[in-house]
């Protein structure tokens, strides 16, 4: 089903695609139009333009892919499914994400994969082919966030990386060490059997925007994890 | 060995002529307080660990037990009180944050107590409940301003998603986690049978407890624990919480060590990990950052339920009230600085928020003077402990109440203040399988209920005397109240005059 979202207000357009019986949708003429596939399972939406806030929030299953920049708080709270970014994504992209895979294909905003967490057979996948903001994976307890730095001078990711992190691993593509670590994370140079972990992640994310896949793994790569030597944690006694 | 300098809170007090050895005493405390002693052939207190939650007391079959508090005092300081004291000794010793649980205990004004109900007199006469119809049904959400009329001349009922209350009480958040599943279970049977509504908190909803969605308020936090599609879709009304009376400004953070089994399901994280709730939702940082999460929310679930905004009153919480009112939310519940809690640092819970009596007036106050009362509903909690409190509350403007610690009591919480601790000998805030099931949830609900119904027979007792037969001619009614040794600035801000005024 061919959408033309020109004018169209978001409810009215989320409406059509949450009460249709087709399973694939492209949207042309996007422009801004928030919640896009918000809760939706079992369903592929293509969107041409620029998509709104809160894209694909709760997402529980649903294909969405963008043909242009996400914005703000893409991939809200998304339980699982895939969202597949050819071009930017904004702040917040992938909060509290519990499983499913976003793929971006350019840079990310502040705050990407922030309180992400994985639960038995869940697992989030956040990659992000170029830089990203302050705070990446900030409170992360599980998942993983790649960042490619495709194209980026010095390191892709942005200051506070991790602050808070108790769980999950991230990988970051950079020559330089990222700054301002919080003590709450280990960050070491990653073996080339942590990084052939992360293939798979790769080969897909050079499936969907191009790239050599030998190539992007044999440069350095820093790996981010919790440390448990000091864990994110307030120190208290009971006062009762 | 360092100095203990702690001085134990409470002692026990043993008769010996009634107690019989049975050792009920030593089996029903978590704390290990009781153990029998065969070679001196009698029961021994180690009473340091007592917290004095009466649970030997009461099962004591020759009510044999007291606990009171210990005699042994500090030298009298009306400055530095043995409790200051402690507390220095505790931080001391272990370079910790202090941290308690349930609400503020500390002898702050209770406005409740210094408002006063009005009765009818001769001119106007009070109603007998038990003869004539009373009305304390209501509905949350908001109020449409305009009726529209269709070709036909007759009126379009535009529905907003709202909640329907047979009594203007519902059970307050507590996570399964803070409080066991026989609780949860006790509140959502109670709240099935009562005709309202209890809310899971931010710990997700236990698959056993989906069936009691249509009475259930869905909550979502900033942890986002538990919170997917089916979850949303199962409650009647979701939840954003934005703060908590008893914490504004702090997260939560469950320790791994009570993530067992079934709380891990729930709030959907594996097993014996932190659950760390950051103090802000990170996506929130305005007003229109707060609607973007409620209609996000709305698109998700079909646009058919009301969301609630919970925050906790604070200093300028009228301000932030008009904000939500804006934000498209259809509900505001406010809680009190006395609200409870499963644990929060002491110096927030004892010394951050404001009482709600004034938080409600002020918020009702600023939403009328901008015309916006009615696009959405008052809930307040934080310490409504009985029926005059929720007549109090409504008469200040409030559409309805959030019980929590009330209900506790119910349950048999003899609130010692020591559920941070997971050693609940009452079963209710504890994940322990042995205390767990001393709640019996068959019992516990019908006690809810049962005090529920009886404060609804109050209120419409209360009203009936006011000559008031619906809780809709009560609401905002603050002509029905007067304060009692407030001062001038305090009338004015809860906007009642004063008794013989």
């Amino acid at each position: 089903m061919i959408i033309d979202a020109k004018n169209m207000q978001y409810a009215e357009l989320n409406n059509m695609i949450r009460n249709s019986d087709e399973e694939k949708f492209t949207l042309e003429n996007v422009l801004g139009q928030r919640y896009i596939g918000a809760g939706l399972s079992g369903k592929e939406i293509l969107i041409k333009g620029t998509p709104g806030n809160a894209l694909g929030a709760y997402l529980n299953g649903a294909k969405i892919s963008v043909h242009g920049n996400a914005q703000d708080a893409t991939g809200d709270t998304m339980n699982d499914g895939a969202i597949i970014i050819h071009g930017n994504s904004g702040d917040t992209t992938g909060y509290a994400m519990r499983s499913g895979e976003i793929y971006v294909q350019g840079n990310a905003g502040y705050r990407v994969g922030i309180h992400m967490k994985s639960y038995q057979e869940q697992f989030p996948t956040i990659v992000i082919g170029g830089k990203v903001g302050d705070f990446l994976g900030e409170y992360q307890a599980g998942g993983i966030i790649v960042v490619l730095g495709i194209g980026v001078e010095g390191c892709p990711v942005g200051h506070f990386c991790g602050t808070g992190m108790h769980g999950g691993e991230m990988f970051i593509r950079s020559d330089v060490k990222p700054e301002g670590l919080p003590v709450q994370v280990c960050c070491n140079v990653a073996t080339p059997e942590e990084k052939e972990s992360i293939r798979h992640y790769v080969e897909r994310f050079v499936k969907h925007f191009g790239n050599d896949v030998d190539t992007l793994l044999s440069s350095n790569f820093f790996k981010l994890t919790p440390n448990s030597a000091s864990p994110y944690k307030q120190l208290y006694v009971n006062n009762l | 060995m360092a100095i203990n300098y702690m001085n134990p809170l409470f002692e026990v007090v043993r008769d010996p002529d009634r107690c019989i050895k049975c050792r009920v005493c030593e089996r029903q405390c978590a704390n290990e307080v009781h153990h029998y002693d065969p070679d001196l052939d009698r029961m021994i207190s180690d009473e340091t660990t007592c917290v004095d939650c009466q649970r030997c007391v009461t099962l004591c079959p020759t009510r044999a037990l007291k606990i009171r508090p210990n005699e042994n005092q500090f030298r009298e300081n009306g400055n530095w009180s043995q409790q200051i004291m402690d507390e220095v000794y505790k931080q001391a010793g272990s370079g910790g944050v202090l941290l308690s649980a349930m609400g503020n205990p500390r002898e702050y004004p209770v406005y409740w107590d210094k408002i006063l109900l009005n009765a009818s007199q001769v001119t106007n006469p009070p109603i007998d409940p038990l003869r004539e119809p009373m009305e304390t049904k209501t509905f949350l959400g908001k109020k449409d301003q305009s009726i529209s009329y269709d070709e036909n001349g007759r009126p379009v009922f535009e529905k907003n998603p709202y909640l329907e209350l047979d009594v203007p009480i519902m059970f307050s958040a507590m996570s399964f986690g803070s409080i066991s599943k026989n609780a949860h279970e006790s509140l959502a049977r109670a709240a099935e049978e009562l005709g309202t509504y209890y809310n899971t908190g931010e710990g997700g909803l236990h698959k056993d407890f989906y069936k009691y969605g249509a009475n259930t308020i869905c909550q979502v936090a900033s942890g986002r624990f538990g919170v997917f599609k089916d979850y949303l879709d199962a409650g009647a009304a979701i939840e954003i919480k934005m703060g908590q009376g008893a914490k504004p400004g702090i997260g939560g953070h469950l320790p791994g060590m009570k993530i067992n089994e079934e709380i891990s399901k729930t709030r959907m994280i594996p097993k014996g990990t932190d659950a760390i709730s950051p103090a802000p939702h990170h996506d929130i940082y305005s007003i229109e950052d707060l609607r973007q999460l409620v209609l996000s929310l709305k698109e998700a679930t079909n646009w058919e339920k009301p969301v609630i905004v919970k925050i906790a009153a604070v200093h300028n919480v009228a301000a932030i009230a008009s904000g939500i009112a804006r934000s498209g939310a259809d509900i505001i519940a406010i809680d009190g600085y006395r609200g409870g809690t499963g644990a929060a640092p002491t110096r927030i819970r004892d010394n951050v928020g404001i009482p709600i009596e004034l938080a409600l007036a002020s918020v009702d106050q600023r939403l009328r003077d901008e015309g916006i009362r009615n696009n959405i509903s008052i809930v307040v909690g934080g310490s409504v402990r009985c029926s005059a409190d929720v007549v109090k509350a409504v008469a200040l403007g409030a559409d309805a109440v959030y019980i929590a610690t009330a209900a506790l009591l119910a349950m048999g919480c003899h609130l010692c203040r020591s559920c941070n601790t997971g050693k609940c000998n009452w079963g209710i805030a504890t994940q322990r399988a042995d205390l767990v099931k001393r709640l019996n949830p068959d019992i516990a609900y019908k006690r809810l209920v049962n005090l529920v119904h009886a404060w609804d027979h109050e209120i419409k007792e209360m009203m009936g005397g006011m000559g008031i037969n619906s809780l809709e001619s009560l609401r905002g009614n603050r002509l029905m109240l007067r304060g009692i040794g407030l001062t001038q600035k305090e009338l004015d801000i809860l906007g009642i005059m004063h008794a013989g005024e």
